[in-house]
């Protein structure tokens, strides 16, 4: 006793008793509780076929306007008349489950849920009789049998899945994330119209989304692969106003600069350039790099500057690359150490 | 159509543009490239130059310098060679004059009549070069088929919409800046800016977008715009503004119908 | 068929058998009686109960969305293909004529634009796998805040981390399916974090991919993982944690009458089978209305994916946006070794981040426990406020995450509260730390304060508005006595205290491990403890009783019966 003081200072009143509801005593309540959920009931049938009504005679392509916004007029009244429906259903259901059934609540004694200790006790004796029986009492070389047996299974489950892709052995990576279809002479294009640029008619301030030529040539997986690699962005700027390297002098043609257009971060395609700061924005993670000096990191997540392409003109004054990109683009990778990246300092 | 769409979008969700300081119209202008001059001036009058002077002494010079020369300590750059294009943009979308130089200029009413603009521009211009105010047949999108809309699409998705998002409902820049919506714009705004590039947007000239692609990315905006939408359009900001209504519409909603079946029905 | 019950319950079973004729039971239940033991079972399961509470109602929220999910689901691979040839697109939405794109995105403009209804099931898919994760979520915290993961409830909990981690999986790999500019992006950015998983990135990435990215086979295979892998280990789980709930039983609230003994609520049948039926349909029309009312990807509006072509506001759906947030926040870490980069700026917040988060949740039941050295089963919940530390604990780790969720939209924010995006940025580097902190003593603070208010109540009854004035001049207000019941439920909670250092075993059976765990099990115990308010004992309410008008409830003798109850539920506490 004292100790439930203790536990419980005011002791459980216990469950209390009901209190009738308004729908229980009053019979126009009760009458009006199931007039409305009847009422409900009957409202569903006229939207289900209002439904059928709208897939049928309104045309997918049909506009409303509200509020002066255009809608489509198809999906809306198709998801109003079946949403209405539907949700009419559970009104109805709840309302008739608070106020016409009986609402008196029950109370189940609950059991702790682990085994009582005599089926613990059993279970464990019938496991012993069952270890027993397999003799792996005496013959224990058959236990480490099937242990090992079952585990070496997992080796050739697993080899299954070796060709899930092409092993990026060195020589693959070469061909592959290390490479890019620009080399040398090949001429950068404005993006979809594939217009050639010519570099006396680029202004200073001036963004072109580009890439190489050679990608008219692929499609397909070949096409989404390249450009996922050579997208390029050119940008001209005062050349005064930057700062060009000594190993990176002959890499641009007056102030006109050529960057990957692919994030070093994760990958993202990066084109959000101010013309005044001369930074460059990425979309995703908010890297910012700074195409005046390098493409070297200025702020965000991204460890390497973005990779410059080399680029000269050609004899009709058109923009070529001189090279492929010096170092990979995009994301680092674990297997090449990105340490001798230009990066700050860096000639 | 157009004033359906223009009042489409939440027009109360867009923010008041404010931002950290910024150096509007570079003084870049002044390096511009011969070739892409053009002379502003065929058709102006002396008498325009004038008066487009008297204008700019009382509105402009305080920051611009009485020629237009620019004052680095207010941070207003140098008008030579901007352009009559340049001042034609600035002064119709009510950008300049700035009541702010420490904000990128917002959009505001435009105080000028269509004479005082142009005679700012034909003044400006006089200063020398830099891209003239397009003529109509240079941006209306008119006659475009299917296929240029959709090429337009292609270009606006893959020069416009880093900044200024899939919709044109805009986005972020570093350091507090924005790229502003492009709702609601004229053909004459869109080609404009990318001609002559204000504030930190870059310049997409003809060399690399010629007239037709412009006309055909304007084209692609006014379609895109006039597109029915499925429903509430939620800003046109993506997945954030998605997951935001998920929760307040679709969790609050339910948490509210599960009070209501949990709750206890009238009593005496 | 069916025939009025003839056998009496003495026939043996063989008589049975060799009478087929001789039907049991009537009707289709009695058919399917006479093959399996269904009576048995109803006898039980009709009458049980469930309580009600509206946060019981969360989980439920999530079986339904997942349930409109398969069957949304089942309509859209009626149409959809998961391929990633190319096509020139010359379906019905023209601004997109003549555009390559791969199958898969013609496919979702062909559900979008030509099939009738294909665009409001999109939709409703869309917003019910928004719900699907939101719901688990909120009742995950529910469950966290009530402490219903105590035992025997742990599995069930650890059955709940994976759904929500499994949830993560399906709903990602149904944002990457139609191909478009955002899916595509999202791709990316998981190309980029798989690739810097130290050793095997490179590995790994071009497995998944089958090569290079894109590739030419993600889609295909994110199109399994999403319709049979994940979905069928979902399926799985869920009936596993259906069935524990069932044999555990509900737990309920503290309340008149609700022990660890017993569970008091609404009856199965009819009462608890029409609210949830009735709820299921509810939430069914309302996520319906959502598809018909407000718009949700869009993917005609972002075009089909093309690696040159980015749009601002590329996030992905929110359930993603911690990682998304802790990716764009982390500093540009990276470092070389022997020949090799390790780059921890996408490792660390992209796997690092989500396998902390679903460790942490997965192992906490298991360190509370640890702590406090509590080893009773427990049914009534816990009110947040009587466990201080657990609740901060929560409430810093949803600041935790808020941070890094907002972290995920800080260009959305910057614009749409016209503030600097570097300056959200370093901002949220320090708030993800500092946040929770605060929010952890803020939140203690909070839970103690209300503790003393509860001890208030139970001791002076609330407050009446009615100021008296005593016969020498002073004014009191007049205090009215609680009522029982609420005094019960100010009062029932159990208080452990912190466990004492010592060696071996304690008075109450807890063994101790060595002496220097026991060193800091004991110090991370009086913190998990520290500061409690102590609530009112038996003799406190009647002392409070004698100088005000207070106790008239509470001094009442209860009936021996009702003690005797209390006696038997307290048996479970006290150890």
């Amino acid at each position: 006793m004292k100790q439930d003081l203790e536990r419980y200072p005011v002791p459980d009143p216990g469950v209390p008793h009901e209190v009738e509801r308004f729908t229980d005593v009053d019979e126009a309540a009760g009458r009006r509780a199931y007039a409305q959920v009847v009422g409900l009931l009957a409202l569903v049938p006229v939207l289900a076929i209002a439904f059928v009504v709208v897939y049928f005679a309104v045309p997918i392509d049909a506009q409303f306007v509200l509020f002066g916004a255009l809608f489509k007029a198809h999906p809306v009244l198709l998801g109003l008349t079946g949403g209405l429906a539907v949700l009419l259903v559970g009104v109805a259901a709840i309302h008739w489950a608070r106020t016409i059934m009986g609402d008196e609540e029950v109370v189940e004694e609950r059991h702790p849920a682990g085994s009582a200790p005599e089926a613990r006790a059993a279970a464990a004796e019938a496991w012993k009789v069952g270890v027993a029986q397999t003799g792996l009492g005496r013959r224990k070389l058959i236990g480490s049998g099937i242990a090992g047996g079952l585990g070496i299974l997992v080796v050739p489950a697993l080899v299954l899945f070796a060709d899930l892709g092409p092993w990026p052995t060195a020589a693959l990576r070469k061909e592959t994330v290390e490479k890019t279809i620009w080399a040398e002479g090949v001429r950068i294009v404005n993006d979809v119209n594939f217009k050639p640029l010519r570099a006396a008619d680029l202004e200073v301030g001036q963004l072109v989304n580009a890439q190489p030529i050679n990608l008219q040539e692929l499609e397909g997986v070949a096409l989404q692969q390249a450009k996922a690699k050579a997208s390029l962005i050119v940008v001209r700027m005062d050349p005064a106003s930057i700062r060009v390297p000594e190993s990176r002098q002959d890499w641009h043609v007056n102030g006109i600069l050529a960057y990957s257009k692919i994030c070093t971060h994760v990958g993202c395609p990066i084109s959000l350039w101010e013309q005044q700061t001369h930074h460059l924005l990425c979309p995703c993670h908010q890297s910012t790099f700074d195409l005046g000096n390098s493409g070297l990191v200025v702020f965000g997540p991204a460890a390497r500057s973005l990779p410059q392409l080399p680029i000269t003109t050609d004899a009709e004054g058109f923009l070529i690359a001189r090279s492929d990109f010096t170092v990979p683009v995009g994301p680092s990778f674990f297997e090449r150490d990105s340490s001798r990246d230009f990066k700050e300092g860096d000639r | 159509m157009r004033f359906l769409t223009s009042s489409r979008r939440h027009k109360a969700a867009r923010p008041i543009l404010v931002a950290l300081a910024l150096v509007l119209i570079g003084g870049l202008y002044a390096a511009v490239s011969p070739a892409t001059n053009s002379s502003a001036d065929d058709t102006t009058t002396t008498a325009q130059i004038a008066q487009g002077r008297q204008l700019f002494a009382v509105s402009c010079a305080s920051c611009h310098g009485l020629n237009g020369e620019g004052l680095a300590a207010e941070g207003a750059p140098s008008l030579v060679g901007v352009g009559a294009a340049a001042v034609d943009f600035q002064v119709r979308s009510g950008r300049m004059p700035m009541a702010n130089p420490l904000v990128q200029a917002p959009r505001k009413e435009n105080t000028f009549t269509d004479e005082e603009r142009a005679a700012l521009a034909a003044f400006v211009a006089s200063l020398g070069g830099g891209p003239s105010i397009p003529t109509e047949d240079q941006y209306t999108p008119e006659g475009l088929s299917e296929e240029a809309i959709a090429k337009g699409g292609d270009l606006f998705r893959t020069n416009c919409s880093a900044c200024h998002n899939f919709q044109g409902s805009g986005g972020a820049l570093p350091n507090g800046k924005v790229a502003p919506p492009l709702i609601g714009l004229e053909a004459i705004d869109i080609y404009e800016a990318m001609r002559t590039g204000p504030g930190q947007m870059p310049i997409f000239n003809g060399a690399a977008i010629p007239d037709t692609d412009v006309q055909a990315m304007v084209g692609y905006l006014d379609e895109l715009h006039a597109q029915p939408s499925a429903g509430l359009t939620l800003g046109g900001l993506g997945p954030v503004s998605e997951g935001l209504w998920a929760w307040i519409a679709g969790m609050g909603s339910l948490v509210l119908f599960a009070m209501w079946i949990t709750s206890k029905a009238a009593r005496k | 068929m069916a025939r009025p019950a003839q056998v009496s319950p003495e026939v043996p079973a063989a008589q049975a058998l060799s009478a087929p004729a001789a039907a049991p039971a009537a009707g289709v239940g009695g058919w399917f009686d006479d093959r399996a033991p269904v009576s048995g079972f109803a006898k039980k399961a009709l009458r049980k109960a469930f309580p009600d509470h509206w946060s019981f109602l969360l989980g439920e929220v999530a079986l339904y969305s997942f349930i409109i999910l398969l069957l949304t689901g089942v309509f859209l691979t009626v149409w959809f293909k998961p391929s990633m040839a190319e096509v020139e697109y010359a379906g019905t939405y023209q601004l997109l004529h003549g555009v390559p794109m791969s199958e898969a995105f013609a496919s979702t403009l062909a559900i979008s634009f030509d099939i009738r209804g294909g665009l409001l099931v999109r939709q409703i898919h869309h917003w019910a796998a928004m719900l699907f994760v939101a719901s688990m979520t909120v009742h995950m915290l529910r469950v966290f805040f009530t402490g219903a993961f105590r035992k025997p409830r742990e599995v069930n909990w650890l059955i709940g981390v994976g759904l929500l981690s499994m949830g993560l999986v399906e709903g990602f790999a149904g944002y990457s399916l139609p191909d478009d500019l955002l899916s595509g992006t999202g791709l990316r950015f998981v190309d980029g974090l798989v690739r810097s998983i130290p050793i095997i990135g490179t590995w790994a990435e071009f497995f998944i991919f089958n090569g290079e990215f894109p590739g030419d086979l993600v889609i295909p295979r994110l199109y399994m993982v999403h319709i049979l892998l994940v979905p069928g280990l979902l399926l799985g789980l869920i009936s596993a944690h259906m069935a524990l709930l069932v044999y555990h039983k509900h737990t309920h609230f503290p309340g008149p009458g609700r022990k660890d003994t017993n569970v008091v609520g609404g009856p199965l049948f009819p009462v608890y089978v029409a609210k949830a039926g009735g709820f299921f349909f509810i939430v069914f029309g309302v996520t319906i209305l959502m598809g018909a009312l407000m718009q949700i990807n869009p993917v005609w509006l972002f075009g089909p994916y093309n690696p040159a072509q980015v749009t601002a506001g590329s996030q992905p759906d929110w359930y993603m946006g911690f990682v998304e947030g802790a990716i764009r926040i982390i500093p540009n870490w990276e470092t070389h070794l022997l020949g090799t980069t390790w780059s921890w700026n996408i490792f660390l917040p992209g796997v690092g981040l989500m396998g902390l988060l679903f460790t942490g949740l997965g192992l906490y039941p298991f360190i509370e426990q640890w702590i406090t050295g509590d080893t009773a089963e427990h049914h009534v919940l816990d009110r947040p406020r009587n466990v201080p530390t657990r609740t901060a604990l929560g409430v810093a780790g949803m600041t935790c995450y808020a941070m890094f969720w907002l972290s995920g939209g800080n260009d959305i924010l910057a614009t749409q509260f016209g503030v600097s995006l570097n300056d959200v940025t370093q901002v949220m580097r320090v708030a993800v730390f500092v946040a929770p902190v605060i929010a952890f003593i803020v939140t203690k603070r909070l839970c103690l304060s209300l503790q003393r208010k509860d001890r208030e109540r139970v001791l002076h009854g609330s407050e009446s508005g009615i100021l008296v004035r005593t016969p020498d001049g002073g004014y009191t207000e007049a205090h009215v006595p609680l009522e029982q019941e609420e005094a019960f439920i100010l009062t029932q909670h159990h208080q452990p205290a912190a466990l004492e250092p010592s060696v071996g075993t304690d008075a109450r059976g807890v063994r101790r491990r060595g002496k220097r765990v026991g060193g800091l099990r004991v110090r991370l115990s009086q913190w998990y403890a520290d500061g409690a308010i102590a609530k009112p004992t038996a003799a406190d309410i009647a002392d409070a009783g004698h100088h005000g008008e207070a106790a008239d409830a509470v001094e009442t003798t209860p009936p021996a019966g009702e003690l005797s109850g209390a006696a038997s539920s307290g048996k479970g506490e006290g150890h």
